[in-house]
C-alpha cells in the first residue's frame, strides 16, 4: 500500500453513506441483463440486474454482500447507470476503471463526467482495495456484453 | 456473523502449564532492538506487527547470518574439496544438527531440509504416500487443517483410490479424541494433524492422538509451523512419525524448513524429487540412491536459508523458549480480555489450550475494512480465509476473518493499540 494513502480518502462520507444505506438494493424480477461479481478470496458477491429496453437502462438493482467499498461501489453504479444508454454506460465504465484502477483509456471515456463516482479516486492509493471498488463494474461489463454470468476478481 | 454457528465465545485458556507473567521475563526492549523493521514507521506510526502467524520479522543476527554466508562462506554444499566448499558443507550440516536438537530428534540424519512445511508434506505424500497407500486405504485429517495439510492427501487419495476421512472439531474448536478414535481402522495408513490450528489457535493433544493412531497400525504426521516458534517440541516425546515446520514463521528466512521423520521410516522411503547429489551410482540402466537425508535433497541446497534458520534457532533459545511461551501467554490473555469487551466482536473458538493467535469478526463490518482501518493505525493483522476454507464453512462463517497473532517481540501496549484500533473501526462504520 502507498504510504501516502489516507484512510479519509478511502472511506469518504459519500461512500460510507452508500455502505450504510445501499440504494437499489433489491431483486429485479423483470431484468433482462444480469451478472455476478465474485471475489472468492474475500467472499464478496455482488449480483447486478438491469432492465434494458431500446438500448437504454431503465432500471438497475443489486443484491449480495461485501466490504464497504464493494457495496458502496455497486450502489453508486446502479444510480449512475439508470437512464443511460448502453453506450453511455460503457463509456462511464471505461472512465471509472481509468480513474480507479488506472486502466488504459477507453475510447470516449476521457469526456465522461464521473460526478459522484470521483469519490472512488482515493482507492488508487490502496492497491489492495482496488478490486473491491471495481468488482461491480466488472460485472456491469459482463452484463452489458451479455456473455459470462459470473466475473471473478482476485 | 452467521447465526447457527456452533463455536462458543473464547475463554482465556492458553498453553497448559505455562503461567502468565506480570512483566516480560526477558529484556523486551533489547529483543525489539534486534529487529530493524520494528524501528520503522508505517503510515507515520510505529509498526505494530500482529501478523506473526503468517510470518515473523527477522532479527539482525538472522539477517547477518544470511549476509555473512554470501560474503564469506558461500559455495555448493557437499560438492568439491576446496576451502569454501568445505566451509559451506560444514555450515549446512551444523545447521542440520541444530534443527535436530531444536526438534528433539535422535540424529541429524532424521532432518530433511525443505522449502517449508508445504514442501515437507508434499514430500511425505509423494514418497511415503505413493509407496504405501493403495486403493481402499484411508488417510485421516481433521476439520481444522490448513490447505497445505489437506490438498496433498486429497490428491494422493484421488490418485490411489483411497479415502480421505475427516475427524470433526467440537464447539470449542478442539478435536475430540473420540472423533479420531471412531474414524481409525485397519484401513487407516496415516493420520495428518496440525499441532496448532492457524485459525483457532487450538493446540492439539498430539501425544494422545499418536497413541490412538499407532494402536490402529497407522503413522502420524504433525503439521507444526504454528507450534515451532511457540512451544517446546520434542518429536520423540510427542510420539509422532513425521513433523514439519517452516523457518520463516520462526524468525528465520523464507524458503527453508525441515521435515523430521523417524530414521527407519526415512530409510524405507523412495526419493521424491530426483536430481544431482542424491545418488551413489547412476547408469542409464538404473540408479542406486544415497541414504537419507541426502536421498531427499536433490539439487543445490538452500545453504543461506539453513544457516539463517540455525541463527534463528540460536536467537529463540537465547531469549528462552519457556520465557517466550510465558510472555506470549500474557499477551494472548490480555488480547482475549480486551477483545471480549468490544461489542459485536465474535472470537472464533474457545480452545482450552491456545497458542498465541486469535481470529475474530466484528459484526456488521467486513474483515477487509477492519484490517484497512487497523493498517491506518500502523497495525498489521491477517485478513482472509486463512487457507482453511473447509474450516470456515464448518464454522458457518463468512468467507473471511481477521486474525491477530503475537510473537516474542510484541508488547502489552501493542495489544492495547489493537483494541483501540478495533474501537475506531466500530466508530467509522457506526
Amino acid at each position: 500500500m502507498s504510504a501516502s494513502g489516507d484512510l479519509r480518502d478511502l472511506y469518504q462520507d459519500l461512500i460510507l453513506d452508500h455502505t450504510r444505506k445501499p440504494r437499489n438494493f433489491h431483486p429485479l424480477p423483470q431484468a433482462n441483463r444480469r451478472a455476478e461479481g465474485h471475489n472468492p478470496l474475500c467472499g464478496d458477491r455482488i449480483s447486478l440486474a438491469f432492465d434494458v429496453a431500446d438500448g437504454t437502462i431503465r432500471e438497475a438493482a443489486f443484491e449480495g454482500s461485501g466490504c464497504a467499498i464493494s457495496v458502496a461501489s455497486a450502489s453508486m453504479l446502479t444510480e449512475a447507470v439508470t437512464g443511460k444508454t448502453v453506450e453511455e454506460a460503457r463509456r462511464l465504465l471505461g472512465a471509472f476503471l481509468t480513474q480507479t484502477a488506472g486502466a488504459a483509456g477507453t475510447p470516449g471515456a476521457a469526456d465522461v463526467e464521473l460526478g459522484k463516482l470521483e469519490a472512488f479516486a482515493g482507492v488508487r492509493e490502496f492497491p489492495m482495495r482496488v478490486k473491491c471498488a471495481t468488482l461491480a463494474w466488472r460485472a456491469l461489463e459482463a452484463a452489458l456484453a451479455g456473455g459470462q454470468p459470473e466475473v471473478r476478481t482476485e | 456473523m452467521t447465526p447457527g454457528s456452533t463455536v462458543i465465545e473464547a475463554s482465556a485458556a492458553t498453553v497448559a502449564g505455562t503461567e502468565r507473567v506480570d512483566a516480560p521475563p526477558y529484556d523486551l526492549d533489547a529483543v525489539r532492538a534486534e529487529f530493524p523493521i520494528l524501528q520503522e514507521t508505517v503510515r507515520g506510526r510505529p509498526l505494530t506487527y500482529l501478523d506473526n502467524a503468517a510470518t515473523t520479522q527477522k532479527p539482525e543476527r538472522v539477517i547477518a547470518a544470511v549476509a555473512d554466508c554470501y560474503r564469506h562462506g558461500y559455495a555448493n554444499v557437499a560438492r568439491g574439496v576446496h576451502a569454501l566448499a568445505e566451509r559451506a558443507t560444514l555450515a549446512y550440516e551444523e545447521a542440520r544438527e541444530k534443527v535436530a536438537r531444536f526438534l528433539g530428534a535422535e540424529a541429524a540424519e532424521e532432518i530433511i531440509f525443505v522449502r517449508g512445511t508445504t514442501e515437507a508434506i508434499n514430500l511425505v505424500a509423494g514418497s511415503w504416500g505413493r509407496a504405501n497407500v493403495k486403493a481402499g486405504d484411508e488417510i485421516l485429517i481433521t476439520e481444522l487443517e490448513h490447505h497445505a495439510n489437506i490438498l496433498p492427501w486429497q490428491r494422493l487419495c484421488e490418485e490411489r483410490g483411497a479415502r480421505l476421512v475427516v475427524a470433526p472439531i467440537d464447539e470449542r474448536g478442539e478435536v475430540p479424541l473420540e472423533g479420531i478414535a471412531a474414524r481409525l481402522s485397519s484401513r487407516t495408513r496415516l493420520a495428518a494433524v496440525a499441532h496448532v490450528s492457524n485459525v483457532l489457535g487450538t493446540i492439539l493433544p498430539v501425544r494422545e492422538i499418536a497413541d490412538l493412531v499407532h494402536a490402529s497400525g497407522a503413522l502420524l504426521l504433525v503439521d507444526g509451523p504454528q507450534a515451532a516458534p511457540h512451544l517446546a517440541i520434542a518429536v520423540r516425546g510427542l510420539g509422532c512419525d513425521f513433523y514439519a515446520f517452516s523457518g520463516h514463521k520462526a524468525y528465520g528466512p523464507s524458503g527453508i524448513g525441515a521435515l523430521w521423520a523417524r530414521r527407519e521410516i526415512l530409510a524405507a522411503m523412495p526419493p521424491w524429487q530426483t536430481g544431482g547429489g542424491i545418488v551413489r551410482t547412476v547408469t542409464f540402466e538404473g540408479t542406486e540412491y544415497a541414504e537419507p537425508p541426502a536421498r531427499f535433497e536433490p539439487g543445490t541446497p538452500n545453504l543461506e536459508g539453513a544457516v539463517g534458520l540455525a541463527a534463528a534457532i540460536d536467537f529463540l533459545e537465547t531469549v528462552g523458549r519457556p520465557q517466550v511461551a510465558a510472555w506470549e501467554k500474557t499477551l494472548t490473555d490480555r488480547a482475549l480480555d480486551r477483545l471480549s469487551d468490544i461489542p459485536g466482536l465474535r472470537l472464533l473458538g474457545a480452545p482450552r489450550e491456545r497458542a498465541s493467535l486469535l481470529s475474530f469478526a466484528l459484526e456488521g463490518i467486513h474483515p477487509h475494512d477492519v484490517a484497512t482501518i487497523l493498517d491506518g493505525e500502523g497495525i498489521a493483522v491477517r485478513v482472509g480465509h486463512l487457507c482453511a476454507q473447509p474450516l470456515m464453512a464448518r464454522l458457518g462463517l463468512p468467507a473471511v476473518v481477521v486474525r491477530a497473532s503475537f510473537a516474542l517481540y510484541n508488547t502489552l501496549d501493542e495489544v492495547e493499540a489493537l483494541a483501540a484500533g478495533l474501537a475506531k473501526a466500530r466508530e467509522v462504520f457506526r
